[in-house]
């Protein structure tokens, strides 16, 4: 790269063409979900694991917002953090018998997690280089909650729907797999 | 917010910050002394703190003079920086909730489209503190606690969301502003003298979101994380000193912040009859008007804590599965098939 395009880089970068705090801020979330990420398939302490997970998915619900997508962002913390995580945390303490670190977790299925792991990653690079190649994220306004719920209940009504099924679906096999009688 | 200067970006936020520090521990402080100290030493028949300052009004500053002065025990076998980091997680929930409660029409923290479903979503993160709590004590009382905890929390989540729904479908929109607003500027059968208060058509959802509420904080009559005939006082058992107060403020300060929630939903916020609601007084008014909803929410909230004894914990379960969910699902049915006809 030349100086006159580097030069010509900074303009850019101070134009307010890019949003420098937005960048920023992705950064810094960006580095700590991935060290959280690592943290969390690397410690021994299945309730630490889980703890990491919420650093994550924090990280998630914030890039989310810092893409305009406040509704999804929320529905991040309230789904996953709020729910999911509660759920492992409660299941882990309940079946778990010792308080600290566990040797025997990770240990067997290592090299098949790492290769399904891998797999995952190849193939979301490719289809997401694929489908934006060089494309800037659009700097249009956030996304209002009422536009949501209006493409959600008139263009996406039967899929929505149809996930509402499944999902009650899914709850009363849940309650008859459970069931002792 | 309109001021004679125009404050930066950051003086804004400053000052939002300090005020926001100032709107969790002032309503904390008052409902700590109005009714855990005096409300309930009066239905005892007793005079409660008298001794420091004027009918022990300064008896709080005491009480946290002497948590700070105690050491700070962390038990050997505890998972040192889990059990030092859970209070921080509690206190971090009830400090997102205050953001989205308005004070006046240009008073708020945070003006966002979610309101009222953001609050719901940074509410439940405090069960994640008091799973922490339980489990890095390292103690059998404290992971039975967090565990009834969690499985509390969980269960009377649903019942609050579901009772705020009536409100967020008769109000049309989720931003707690304008649900403010709707209750000010609508009208009960075409006569609009005090507006319409969602209390007197969603009735049925404030009572769930009150008793859901009273679940959510751990208070007696669904004090089974607690229950300190059984399990000591639960995933509080191993703190002490300034971790233990930190407990303590989380709880009352989110009592404090979801009176107001209550007021705000249901009671019309800020907002009084008789003046515009897009009149600036409103923003100095405001927080009062709030604070005098809040304490009257906060009263009930109390009363049921000091009069009815505690709940055994499949009686708990089935009061939230059985009676709460399905009501308040029948409440949204209502709710909506009427706004369609109406």
């Amino acid at each position: 790269m030349n100086v006159l395009a580097a030069l010509g880089d900074l303009d850019r970068l101070t134009s307010g063409e890019v949003l420098v705090a937005q960048n920023v801020a992705f950064a810094v979330m960006a580095l700590t979900m991935v060290a959280a990420a690592l943290r969390m398939v690397t410690t021994r302490n299945v309730v630490h694991a889980a703890l990491y997970l919420v650093v994550v998915l924090a990280g998630a619900a914030g890039h989310f917002v810092l893409l305009g997508a406040e509704f999804v962002g929320v529905t991040q913390v309230m789904v996953y953090i709020g729910a999911i995580v509660v759920l492992f945390l409660f299941g882990i303490m309940l079946t778990k018998g010792s308080f600290g670190e566990d040797d025997g977790v990770t240990s067997e299925k290592r090299l098949m997690a790492g290769l399904v792991g891998l797999l995952v990653f190849g193939v979301m690079t490719a289809a997401l280089v694929d489908s934006f190649e060089d494309a800037e994220v659009a700097r249009a306004a956030p996304s209002t909650t009422a536009e949501v719920s209006d493409s959600l209940f008139s263009t996406y009504i039967v899929p929505f729907e149809a996930v509402s099924v499944l999902l009650l679906a899914a709850l009363i096999g849940a309650i008859v797999v459970a069931r002792k009688d | 917010m309109t001021f004679a200067v125009e404050l930066a970006w950051w003086q804004q936020t400053g000052i939002r910050a300090v005020v926001g520090l100032l709107a969790v521990l002032l309503p904390a402080g008052t409902l700590v002394y109005l009714f855990l100290f005096k409300m309930m030493s009066f239905m005892q028949s007793r005079l409660g703190p008298m001794e420091a300052g004027p009918y022990g009004s300064l008896q709080l500053l005491a009480e946290v003079g002497k948590f700070l002065q105690k050491e700070d025990i962390i038990p050997r076998k505890a998972d040192r920086i889990v059990f030092k980091a859970a209070p921080f997680v509690v206190l971090i929930s009830t400090f997102l909730l205050v953001l989205v409660i308005p004070a006046g029409p240009d008073a708020w923290f945070i003006d966002v489209d979610t309101g009222i479903f953001l609050a719901l979503a940074v509410s439940s993160i405090s069960v994640i503190g008091i799973l922490m709590a339980g489990w890095a004590s390292s103690s059998k009382y404290s992971l039975m606690g967090g565990l009834r905890a969690a499985g509390q929390l969980v269960a009377y989540e649903l019942p609050l969301v579901l009772a705020v729904m009536g409100v967020v479908i008769q109000a049309g929109t989720l931003n707690v502003q304008d649900i403010v607003m709707a209750q000010a500027t609508g009208e009960i059968f075409g006569w609009g003298g005090i507006g319409n208060p969602f209390i007197f058509t969603q009735f049925l959802g404030f009572a769930i979101f009150l008793v859901a509420v009273q679940a959510e904080l751990t208070q007696p009559p669904f004090d089974m994380p607690v229950a300190e005939s059984e399990i000591v006082t639960g995933y509080l058992t191993e703190y002490t000193g300034l971790r233990f107060l930190l407990f303590f403020i989380g709880e009352f300060a989110t009592a404090g912040i979801f009176s107001a929630l209550a007021a705000t939903l249901f009671l019309g916020g800020w907002y009084v009859p008789g003046i515009d609601p897009t009149n600036d007084l409103f923003n100095v008014l405001g927080p009062a008007i709030l604070l005098g909803k809040v304490v009257l929410v906060a009263f009930l909230i109390f009363w049921f804590r000091f009069t009815y004894p505690r709940f055994r914990e499949d009686q708990l379960q089935q009061l939230a599965w059985k009676v709460l969910i399905p009501l308040s699902l029948a409440n949204i049915v209502v709710t909506g098939i009427l706004k369609v006809v109406f």
